[in-house]
Formats: structure tokens, sequence, C-alpha cells
């Protein structure tokens, strides 16, 4: 199970919770159960959503690996100038 | 590891880390360069824009009845030409950006938002006839109050830009409308309790002013419709690709109907990352059958395109005596300008990012007011809450009687610390940046009298994203390049290096061209300190492709399997002895048999770069200030920067002096004045005042390197993180000049003065 | 309306065009002659993208109508190389990498060569204030200014 961490305002959309073990092996994976286990929080994962996964930053990349024990961090999607 | 101007070394890689003049370069030495203004067409009208005199104003009706009839005028374009968009969020160049939104901010529909919001374009014969066209414009306004700052933009009972617009991220959402788009927060630990172990607390305010991106050449394209609906748009963009799908969006187009040439480019720094002048060209060359060329004055680049935000901040950290910082909290509300979207999001996320914090909360407010739209500016949102965040640092050493290199060494973000803003930092170079600093000569060299040195970090996160790449092998062994990201600083250079080393050829072996929208796949522009990163990795990928082709046209020749040719130092080669005997295959042998033995050999890619390593930098300045005029000199100037791994030298140097330039501009001189009714007092570079060649020293470099290992050749971006740590080095310095900390931007010689005048420091000081 | 028909020298050669007498000579040679090298940056004569030499001295073109250009002989970026080699600034500022975005550098390299002509040993202090009339928004200015003190010193013969 990867733990996944809620920051910003990804927090009071998943109803105030810290963090939540999901089981997945993808990003596309993590995002529908996450989805599921937080429908407040389901409209917001298509666009601009940002994973780090064990400190690197994905974004925009729906097959991206996760592993059994990967650390993530669910945060707002960045750009920059 | 860490060198001085034009020592960086380049141990292992044969090309990477060289410093070889960048293929554009005689180009733009000798004029030939065609830059966004340097198209002409036959046929082609000039495009002029008709833009709002009233910072805020319903729009009752617009008549261009006695424009149109003026000998020369060919089209005239307002919001009945462009349909409305629902309100749908797409990634854009700094966040996301909402098409309801960027309909209006094009040309302005219920209401004009910002003085110089354009509400008609005119295409004519000449510009002459245009301009006088715009006199016969007819604009019936309703003019309403306005609010230029966040104060008076928060405040209960002000005008409202947005009526329907409802505070986004409070729960329960409140019941009435209001200027604030969107509340942020990140946050862990609990802040109190960190509070509770310090023994030192600061907490200030502070303020910056609005920013231009300032670059030298003003928004310009050409557009040209044809009659069975396909464009194609030359324009002076950091994202072809980008406009395309605004474009097209807004015109109602397929995007594969229009082709977009990125020109050079003139600079951007963030600011052309967006459209303004683009979909009103178009919409003029379809109305009037003529190619529309369309160029904004510098007046109107500074009414009408995107500064980065002013903000307020309320910041308060804590420290042990010893030097433990046990909490850090901050109140940030950036201006958006006329429609959401302001960069406060990332300001939040990077305000304590140099920090291993256990307790750490920011709230964040998306303010918007009657100014144009924010764009993105290098690092968007970061210097402004760090800014406040180093000052405190600064302010807190001093306090607690620790140097401040020392302080941030103590609690500086290292691999493994979990960012304030989440999660788990991989490889990080920011301790090495400030130990570079500890023991860099600037750093311990003796301080005249009256004089101030200031230290401050930076950090940015940088980004990947989807991009392509096309290496198309010549019949003799050269090779043209094609990438899709413009090059706004010398990256043809830094992406055929990374071409040279992957296939192993001589870099002049390569030639690069920014194709466009029609000739590679769609890739993301040039911005988020992406370029050398991620169209790095591509040409990469698309050398690995030409090389798997290479070993197997070698393995036909041969006769034997593919699995046993190599590639190494640019030539096909039997893999060991086994392999057999056979002399090696240049690049030049097999690209002149390629006909015969397949076909034309095309390396490509197309990724979605991920991974992009976050950089870090420390900045140390000396300062003299002239007690007579307020005026803050620098005198001395030193950026330390991780770059991964510095592809070409003199560019990532270049990279690091001009942010640091123009965060000096930022914290020196760098603000809008506005009159009472709303509107711009100086938008031109006389009166808004960007660093002179003679309000500078020389801006000496480091380059320290912590490999980025997402990257094969340990690269990481540069570009933005340069521009953060300035004005809060610069404050820190000031304050050590004269031992006034100033906590408003900028520190311009008035408000120098007026601060001497209120502490008391006679002018003979010094 | 009646345009004017001016007779110049433009780079060397003669030259002859017709313009609207409130066109600037900035117009007339970007948008009559086609020498998109001089850019325009502001039109106040504040950034110096469109240097240009007029009969030895340092001029923004933005600054001057076309109409004026009667008789006068003009220097712009496109006449800086001879034939097909560069001048010793345009080299220093490729070797030293003194361009980012390059929009600016037509302007610095006139207004460098017009310093070099007047005084060809300058200091890094004279550089930067002959300079102070040209803004470059990416670079810093420590590169070009190097440049200039470098392709003098080549110059001169050092």
């Amino acid at each position: 199970m990867a733990r996944v961490h809620f920051t910003g305002n990804f927090r009071q959309l998943a109803g105030g919770d810290e963090e939540v073990s999901i089981d997945a092996s993808t990003v596309r994976e993590l995002l529908l159960k996450l989805g599921e286990h937080y429908p407040s929080l389901a409209p917001h994962l298509d666009e601009g959503v940002a994973l780090a996964i064990d400190g690197v930053i994905h974004q925009d990349a729906l097959f991206s690996r996760i592993e059994p024990h990967s650390d993530v961090h669910l945060m707002p999607k960045i750009a920059g100038g | 590891m860490a060198a001085q101007n034009g020592g960086t070394t380049n141990g292992g890689t044969r090309w990477i880390g060289t410093r070889p003049v960048r293929p554009d370069g005689v180009d733009k030495v000798t004029g030939r360069a065609r830059f966004g203004a340097d198209l002409h067409l036959p046929n082609m009208l000039v495009g002029k824009v008709l833009r709002s005199p009233h910072a805020h104003a319903r729009i009752r009706s617009i008549d261009t009845s006695a424009a149109l009839a003026l000998p020369g005028v060919k089209a005239i374009v307002t919001r009945d030409d462009f349909d409305d968009l629902p309100s749908e969020f797409v990634p854009a160049g700094e966040m996301l950006i909402n098409y309801r939104d960027v309909v209006r901010n094009v040309m302005a529909r219920e209401k004009a938002l910002f003085e110089g919001h354009p509400l008609a374009a005119v295409a004519a014969t000449s510009e002459k006839v245009a301009k006088e066209a715009l006199d016969l414009i007819r604009v019936d306004y309703e003019v309403l109050p306005h609010v230029l700052d966040i104060d008076e933009a928060i405040a209960p009972d002000a005008p409202l830009l947005h009526e329907d617009m409802i505070t986004a991220g409070v729960e329960p959402p409140p019941s009435a409308p209001s200027n604030v788009a969107k509340v942020v927060e990140f946050a862990h630990g609990d802040v109190e309790a960190g509070f509770a172990e310090a023994d030192v607390v600061v907490e200030r305010e502070f303020s910056t002013q609005p920013v231009h991106q300032g670059y030298i050449e003003p928004h310009s394209c050409v557009a040209s419709f044809a009659e069975d609906g396909q464009a194609e748009l030359w324009c002076t963009t950091q994202g072809h690709f980008v406009v395309r799908g605004h474009c097209a969006k807004l015109l109602g187009m397929e995007v594969s109907k229009l082709r977009v040439t990125a020109s050079e480019i003139g600079g951007g720094f963030g600011g052309k990352t967006v459209v303004y002048l683009e979909p009103l060209a178009l919409a003029l060359s379809r109305k009037s059958g003529h190619p529309v060329k369309m160029t904004m004055s510098r007046e109107e680049v500074f009414r009408a395109s995107g500064p980065a935000p002013g903000t307020w901040a309320r910041v308060r950290v804590g420290v042990t005596k010893d030097g433990r910082i046990t909490a850090g909290e901050a109140e940030l509300k950036y201006q958006a300008g006329a429609f959401q979207g302001s960069p406060v999001q990332p300001g939040c996320m990077c305000a304590f990012a140099p920090y291993d914090l256990e307790h750490v909360k920011v709230t964040g407010y998306d303010v918007v007011v009657n100014r144009p739209k924010v764009a993105a500016y290098r690092a968007p949102g970061a210097p402004q809450s760090e800014y406040a965040v180093e000052s405190i640092i600064d302010e807190l050493a001093k306090r607690i009687g620790m140097d401040p290199v020392e302080l941030r060494l103590k609690n500086a973000a290292r691999e493994g610390t979990r960012a304030a803003y989440g999660p788990t930092f991989g490889p990080i170079g920011l301790v090495e940046t400030l130990e570079a600093a500890r023991s860099h000569e600037h750093y311990r060299a003796p301080l005249a009298p009256g004089r101030g040195r200031g230290v401050a970090s930076g950090f940015w996160f940088n980004i990947g994203g989807e991009t392509c790449a096309t290496l198309n092998l010549g019949e003799d062994g050269t090779i043209a390049l094609v990438a899709g990201t413009p090059d706004i600083g010398g990256s043809r250079a830094a992406l055929c290096l990374q071409t040279a080393e992957a296939l192993g050829v001589d870099v002049e072996k390569i030639r690069p061209l920014i194709g466009d929208t029609s000739t590679l796949g769609y890739t993301f522009l040039t911005g988020g300190s992406r370029t050398a990163f991620a169209s790095g990795l591509a040409v990469i990928e698309a050398s690995k492709d030409m090389i798997g082709q290479l070993c197997e046209r070698a393995a036909k020749i041969w006769n034997i399997p593919v699995d046993a040719v190599e590639w190494a130092d640019g030539e096909a080669r039997p893999a060991g002895a086994n392999a057999g005997e056979f002399d090696p295959l240049t690049l030049a042998d097999l690209a002149g048999v390629a006909g015969k033995t397949g076909g034309p050999i095309v390396g490509r890619a197309q990724i979605n770069a991920q991974g992009a390593g976050p950089s870090f930098g420390t900045h140390l300045v000396d300062v003299d200030v002239d007690r007579e005029t307020g005026r803050v000199t620098i005198e001395r100037y030193t950026v330390i920067q991780d770059a991964g791994k510095a592809v070409h030298p003199s560019y990532v140097e270049g990279q690091l002096q001009g942010g640091a330039v123009q965060g000096i501009g930022w914290a020196l001189n760098e603000e809008y004045v506005y009159d009472e009714y709303g509107r711009l007092q100086n938008p031109g570079f006389l009166d808004y005042r960007i660093p002179v060649c003679s309000d500078v020293p020389m801006i000496d470099t480091v380059i320290v390197e912590v490999a980025n290992p997402t990257h094969p050749y340990g690269v990481r971006g540069v570009g933005e993180t340069p521009i953060v740590p300035p004005m809060a080095a610069i404050a820190n310095a000031v304050e050590g000049a004269l031992g006034i900390r100033f906590t408003d931007l900028p520190m311009s010689p008035p408000r120098v003065l007026k601060a001497l005048e209120e502490a008391h420091i006679p002018e003979a000081a010094d | 309306m009646a345009r004017a028909h001016v007779i110049t020298t433009v780079n060397g050669d003669p030259v002859e065009f017709l313009c609207d007498t409130e066109q600037t000579l900035l117009d007339v040679l970007r948008d009559e002659l086609h020498l998109t090298g001089s850019k325009e940056g502001c039109a106040s004569g504040d950034c110096g993208a469109c240097s240009v030499i007029v009969d030895g001295r340092l001029v923004c073109a933005c600054l001057m109508l076309g109409v004026e250009a009667q008789g006068h002989s003009i220097e712009t970026i496109e006449g800086m190389a001879g034939g097909d080699r560069l001048h010793p600034l345009q080299t220093k500022f490729l070797e030293h990498a003194a361009l980012q975005c390059g929009v600016c550098t037509p302007g610095f390299l006139v207004a460098a060569k017009s310093l070099l002509e007047r005084n060809p040993d300058p200091t890094e202090t004279e550089v930067r204030y002959w300079l102070a009339g040209n803004l470059c928004r990416c670079t810093g200015y420590d590169k070009i200014v190097r440049a200039v003190l470098d392709a003098a010193q080549e110059m001169r013969g050092g």
C-alpha cells in the first residue's frame, strides 16, 4: 500500500485527512481510488494535480509506476515563467 | 564541486560543460535574426488596439460604423467577434487558466477591468489609418469605482470586479461574492507548539510592488488566414504550441488548421506565455482576408501585459538560542490583476522551501484588482514570499548572534528533508551553495565603513512536461536538430551539446532549428526552467533512437546480429571479439549509405519529462547607501547556484547574472505609479526604471553541481531561481549598512531618504 | 499626401526612399528599406535597441525623422561585418556569450563600436556609462562589458 499525503487544499477536500493508504500500481489507479474514497476530491483530480512519488514530482503522468511502499504527495501542479 | 567563472569542470564528458559559440549567434550579432516584428508579408495590414481609458467601467455599447467607413480600414473586431467560452481550467504557463477569462482578457466583454483593456481592434492599410480609425470608434462607458490594491480590494464594501466570484478553498463557501478568488493553505505540524519551543520569535509585515518582466522586444505577431479556414501565425512567444491551443480555442478552429511559427524571441521571462494580440490578429485577418501584423508599443506593453503581482505578506518565524528554527508561519496576499490566477499558490509552497521545518503553515489569498492580469515572471510567486521569509531569517540570526549563513546551514533543506510544501527532497544543492558562500572570498572580504553585506537563499521547483524533438540525419553525416521549445537564452546551444554528447559526434555537425507547430508533436512552452532539462531529455532520447537505427544498419552491412553492434565515440563497432572483425562505421559512413540500407535515418522522441530537479541558490551582496540622496549602490554581487550540471556554463552564468540584475531592479527601483483614476503614470522605460549598465557591477557566479539523478548528465533547470534571493539579500545588506530594515519594496531613493529622516540618521554618517 | 523623396547613404551605399514626413528613421529603415536589424524597443529613445551611427554620431533611430537622413551617412548593424568577416566586437560578443535573447544586441554593438571609435582604451566605468543608454534585460550586462573590453584590447593590437 502506498502512503498518500495531502498537501495544501487537497487536505480540506479529503475531509481533513493528512494521509491515507491506497493500493495502486500506477498514478491512474491511485487517482481513481482516491476519487472513489473522497468524492469531494474527485473533480479536482483531472487537472492541476501533481504527484510527488518518493520525492520526484510527476505531472500529467497517468502511467508512472507507484511501488508498494511508495510515499506519495498530492500537490498542486507547478509551472513557471 | 564548485568552480569560479570560466572554470567549470567537465569530467567524464566530452561536450557537456564546454563553451562553443552558440549556433544562432552570428544571426544575432549581424541583425539577420528575425524577431516578432521583423516579418513583412505582401498585402499586409497593420492592426491596432483600442484600449480602455478607465480602470473599471461597464461597456454599454461600441459603435464602429464611423471607423469602418474610413478609407483604408479593412476590418474591425470587438467582443461581438469572439464567442463566449464556458468556465474551463487548463494548464498554462503559470498556473491553471480559465478560457472564460482568457476570452475576456484579450477583448473586454461586459466590463473593462483595467486601464488598457482591449475594446476593439482595427486592421488598416497603414498604421496611420489604423490609429485614425481608433479615434472614430465610439464607446459608451458607465465608469465604475475601481480597486488597485489588496487592502481596497478585500475591504467589505469594495467594488466587485466579478459579481459572481465566490471565494474557493473556504468551507463552507461564502454566501456573498468578493474580490478574493481563492484561499490556499499549506501546513504540517503544529505551528503554535513550534513557536512555544522558540526563544526568539520575529513577526513582520512586508509588501512588494508589481514589476514588469521588461523584455526589450514588445509583443508582436503576423496572422494570415486563408479562404479555406487555414491560418498561419508568426509570433514572439515562449510556447507556440500553447499559443496554437489558445488561439484555436478562441477562434473556434481545429488546431491542425493553425500553424504557429515562433519567431526569435526578444526576452520573455514568463511574460510571453500568454496570448494578447494573437487572437485579435487572427480574427482581423479572417475578417479582412489580408495578413495582419500587430505590434504593441512599449506603452501598451506596460499598460496591458502582465506584471508580476504586487503582494502583501505577514511572516512569523521562531528560533531557539542555538539556532534551530522551530516554526514558520506566513499569510500571503497576491494581486491577480483583473482575473483570478495570481501565483500565490507557488508563492506559498516556496516560502519556506529552503528550510527543514517540523511546523509550518502558509495561507495564501488570490485577490483580483483593476490592473492588468498578472503573468508569470521568473519563478512566479516565489520572489515575493521568499523575500519576506529571508528577511526574517536574517533578523533572527542577528537576534541570536549567529552568522546568517550558519543559521541557514543549520536549518537547510537537504536530501531526505520533508519540503515545507509536502514531499521529501531527493538530492539537492542548498547546503553546497551555502558552504560555497561561507568559504567565498566575497563573504570574508573586509567591508568598508558604512557599507552593508547581505545574504539570502532561494528556491524554485523546476518542471518537465510534454516535449518532442527530431534529429534528421543528412546524407553527409551532419544532423538537423528540430526542437519545439523557443530559444530564449541559448538553449539551442545546450540542446546541440547534449545531442553531441549522446551521439558522440562533433557539436559543429549539429544544426538546430525551432520547428513550427506542424513539424513536431505538442511541446509545452519554454518556461519553468524546463528547456535544457526537458528538451535535453528529448534530444537524448532521439539520439538513442537514432543510435538504434545506426546499429541496425551496421549489423546489416556486417551481416551480424544487431546486439553484436555497439555505438561508441560516434561510430558503430563490433561489440567484442566474438562479433567479428570489422572496421568501425562512422555516422558519416552510415549516413552515406542510408538510402541503400533501408532509407533515411531519423531519430525521434516524444516524451513527458518527469523528475525535474529542484534548484537552490544563495546570493551575497555588498551595498553602499548615499545618505544624502537615498540611492543604494550595489558594490559587489555574487550568485551561487546549483545547476545540477552546467551544459554550457557561459549561458548558465548568464542566467544567474541576468536574474540577479532583474532582482536588483525589483529591490531598488521598479514600481508602477497610478493616478487616482487608476491610470498608469509611468508606462515607459524612462520612468519605469530597469537597471542600466552603469547601475551594476560585474556579477560574479559560482556554479555548484549536485547532479539531478533523473537526467543522464545531471541537468537541473537554472533560469528562475536567480531572481528569488536578490530582494532579501539587498534588504539585508541595507539593514547592515543603516540599521534600518526595509519591509516595503522598492528601496528607492525617496523611500530610503524618508526612512533615514525618520530614523534621524545624519547625512554625515558616512 | 505627398511623400518626401530622400537621398542618403546607408552602410556606404547610396540609397533613395520615399517616406511620410512623420516617419522616423527607424520606421524607414525597418519598413521601407527592410533593414530590420535595428529594433524598436520603446520608440522614445530610452532603450537603445535602434542605435545607428549618423555621420559618426551615435543616434537612436527612433528619435530622428526619415527626412532628416537627407544627405547624411547612416551606419546600421547590417553594415558592421565586412564581407564575410565579423567585426571584432561581433566576434567577442559571441565568444563571451554576451547575448541571450539577442534583441538588444544590434544596438549594443553599434553603440560599442561608436565608443571604441572615440575611445579605443575605455575603462570598465567608461564602458558602463557609454552603454547606459542601451537596455538589456537578459544578461545583467556583465558579459557585454567584458566583451567590449576584450574587443577594445584586440583592436588596439593587444
